[in-house]
């Protein structure tokens, strides 16, 4: 039984970073890169926080966490896309705003009473039957909506990238715009809805954090989990499965940390927050089998 | 008016935000820019905070304009800024001699911070990965480094808290004036910012580095040494972030602490773009935004605004410039799209 909790754990812990990631592996792959993804995420947590909150209903906080995802993320898409303002920039100033205006908001409608807020939980949608398969029936049937969400766009997303007009037509803006300019796409249109997509996605990757993993909203508790999606990306080089395993590697590491504390192991904890960060880092310096960085990754596109 | 545009923007902004956040909080907005004003240059004793603030943002700013300036998208001036507190405190509390002990504590520093902003640069050059991603990883293995030196390691010899022991007395930055806090470090870091602005206009290498900024492959064309004034510009920039913790923790803190910044290194870009990338919008920027979190905490006590609001003030002040001034950036960090440096 130990193992099954392990791992319905280590996936729920995986979502958070999964939705994110999912949504940045897009963005990416239209040419933009949103390092703003920890301030979405952090901003999703607390609107879904606030809402559930407020309205003691899970529902409310997803939609509001998808909402004010979209919202910033259009944000970000205006000053980049539309005023070709630079994006790492960009990304990095609404993360500071996400964590001021959380931060601020938070002390100001909920942290007052100084107790922990206590959030209502996104109740488990068994599948009959397949629920008590051995092992992995509590980690795959025994889940939350945003959890079979996760797993769902993750191979929907690689058939879309891999094997659809739509995919391509996506990596041809993120290869080479101007040519994909050249050919009639809207480049810019294309852009800012696949930025709007992340930002829901991140901002749902905010609600599976505070209404699933941790039941609770506080300070920045996102905690680099927005970079740590980034990073997956990376780690994945840019396509869904990877990114699937980034994460799933990232939430499985975070659970076994539960473990070792609660088993009283000598082992460091930081060195396991450390781990996802490192690994990409190793990751990174493999020579490039595969798939790599989209190749106008980053950079603005001008009309002319 | 390049300069005061920005500025003026940046003043808007913090009122603006401080106002709102009063309100919502059942405050006034009038008190709160009151206590904003007073708690950051009312007295001579919070003029010196907001100096002691001003320091590490001037430094760790000087070191991203630095980055910006040569086509090195550096985000990782908060790690580079751990390392060399982390360094410096190592160096700062070893047994043996103190005589000097502090210009060792301040040299480690620089030193640590340009190692680890090396392997940013090993990685763009050797596997043309981006140090947006890298710099970004790092600041993260640095923090957890830091955190796990203090709860283990470097851990206080009486183990109560996560921290270091105090640094000798000869690690600690000479204090001039009798009763005030203020550390030499103060006046080193204006020297560096001012040193950075004339190595970058008025040197040989600043012009190869600002070459290899604007336009690398035309630098590579005139002949310069593009990938090693690259990685020039890497250490340069992190010596200077690491140089920033250093300072902080043998000039104010007096040992280490995982939450020893409180993001300064993030803070540094906004410091850096608010400044212009020159050496006086620098200086003029740091003030402001150390003003600000210095007011920040009067304003806090006696208006009931958050403290944390300052950091959406910063970020707000960042986006508005962002988007003001388009051209500023148009070709940092890019060698070719991936970030990588055609050879």
């Amino acid at each position: 039984m130990l193992l099954e909790t392990f791992l319905a754990t280590g996936l729920v812990l995986a979502t958070p970073i999964l939705l994110a990631a999912l949504g940045e592996l897009l963005v990416e792959r239209s040419g933009v890169l949103n390092i703003g993804v920890e301030g979405v995420m952090l901003s999703g947590a607390f609107a879904a926080a606030l809402a559930a909150w407020g309205s003691h209903s899970t529902t409310a906080g997803v939609l509001a966490a998808a909402l004010t995802g979209t919202a910033l993320a259009l944000l970000f898409a205006l000053a980049t896309v539309r005023l070709g303002a630079d994006q790492i920039v960009v990304g990095a100033a609404l993360n500071l705003v996400a964590l001021g205006v959380t931060g601020a908001l938070y002390r100001a409608a909920l942290g007052a009473s100084g107790t922990a807020l206590v959030l209502p939980t996104l109740a488990p949608l068994d599948v009959p039957l397949l629920r008590h398969a051995p092992i992995l029936g509590k980690a795959l049937f025994g889940q939350n909506a945003l959890v079979y969400l996760g797993l769902c766009l993750t191979p929907l997303l690689a058939v879309l990238l891999r094997h659809t007009g739509l995919g391509l037509r996506l990596r041809a803006l993120g290869d080479h715009p101007q040519a994909a300019a050249s050919l009639g796409l809207p480049v810019r249109r294309d852009r800012i809805l696949m930025l709007a997509v992340g930002g829901a996605l991140a901002g749902l990757g905010g609600a599976a954090l505070t209404l699933a993993a941790t039941n609770t909203f506080v300070e920045g508790i996102t905690a680099g989990r927005g970079f740590i999606a980034l990073a997956v990306v990376v780690f994945g080089r840019w396509s869904a499965w990877g990114a699937l395993g980034g994460a799933l590697l990232f939430g499985l590491a975070s659970a076994l940390q539960f473990q070792f504390q609660a088993a009283a192991l000598a082992i460091p904890y930081q060195l396991f927050l450390m781990l996802p960060y490192v690994l990409t880092l190793a990751v990174l310096l493999l020579p490039s089998g595969g798939g790599s960085a989209p190749r106008a990754l980053g950079t603005r596109y001008d009309r002319e | 008016m390049r300069v005061l545009a920005p500025a003026l923007v940046a003043l808007g902004v913090a009122t603006a935000l401080a106002a709102v956040v009063a309100y919502v909080g059942g405050g006034s907005a009038g008190d709160a820019i009151r206590a904003l004003v007073v708690g950051s240059v009312g007295s001579s004793s919070n003029v010196a905070a907001t100096l002691l603030r001003a320091t590490p943002l001037l430094l760790t700013g000087a070191a991203v304009m630095l980055a910006f300036k040569s086509g090195v998208f550096n985000i990782g001036a908060e790690g580079q800024f751990l390392v060399g507190a982390l360094a410096a405190t190592v160096v700062g509390t070893a047994p043996g001699p103190q005589f000097g002990r502090w210009l060792l504590a301040l040299m480690a520093g620089a030193l640590a911070g340009a190692i680890w902003a090396a392997i940013a640069a090993g990685f763009r050059i050797g596997r043309a990965v981006s140090e947006v991603i890298t710099t970004i990883l790092l600041n993260f293995v640095a923090l957890y480094l830091v955190s796990y030196a203090v709860d283990g390691p470097l851990q206080e010899a009486a183990r109560q808290y996560p921290q270091s022991d105090l640094l000798v007395d000869g690690a600690m930055l000479w204090r001039p004036i009798a009763g005030s806090r203020l550390h030499i470090g103060v006046a080193l870091a204006l020297i560096a910012a001012v040193l950075v602005g004339v190595l970058l206009s008025r040197t040989a290498l600043g012009l190869r580095l600002r070459a290899a900024g604007s336009n690398a492959p035309a630098a590579r064309l005139a002949g310069f040494p593009v990938l090693r004034d690259l990685t020039v510009a890497f250490a340069l920039s992190g010596a200077i972030a690491g140089l920033a913790g250093a300072v902080e923790v043998t000039g104010v803190t007096g040992r280490l602490y995982e939450r020893i910044s409180p993001g300064y290194g993030y803070t540094a870009i906004a410091v850096a773009l608010l400044g212009g990338l020159r050496s006086g919008g620098v200086i003029a920027a740091a003030l402001f935004f150390a003003a600000l979190s210095a007011g920040a905490g009067a304003m806090e006590r006696s208006a009931g605004v958050s403290s944390v609001l300052v950091l959406a003030v910063q970020g707000a002040t960042l986006l508005v410039i962002a988007m003001l001034n388009v051209s500023l950036l148009r070709r940092v960090g890019r060698g070719d799209a991936s970030g990588s440096v055609e050879r």
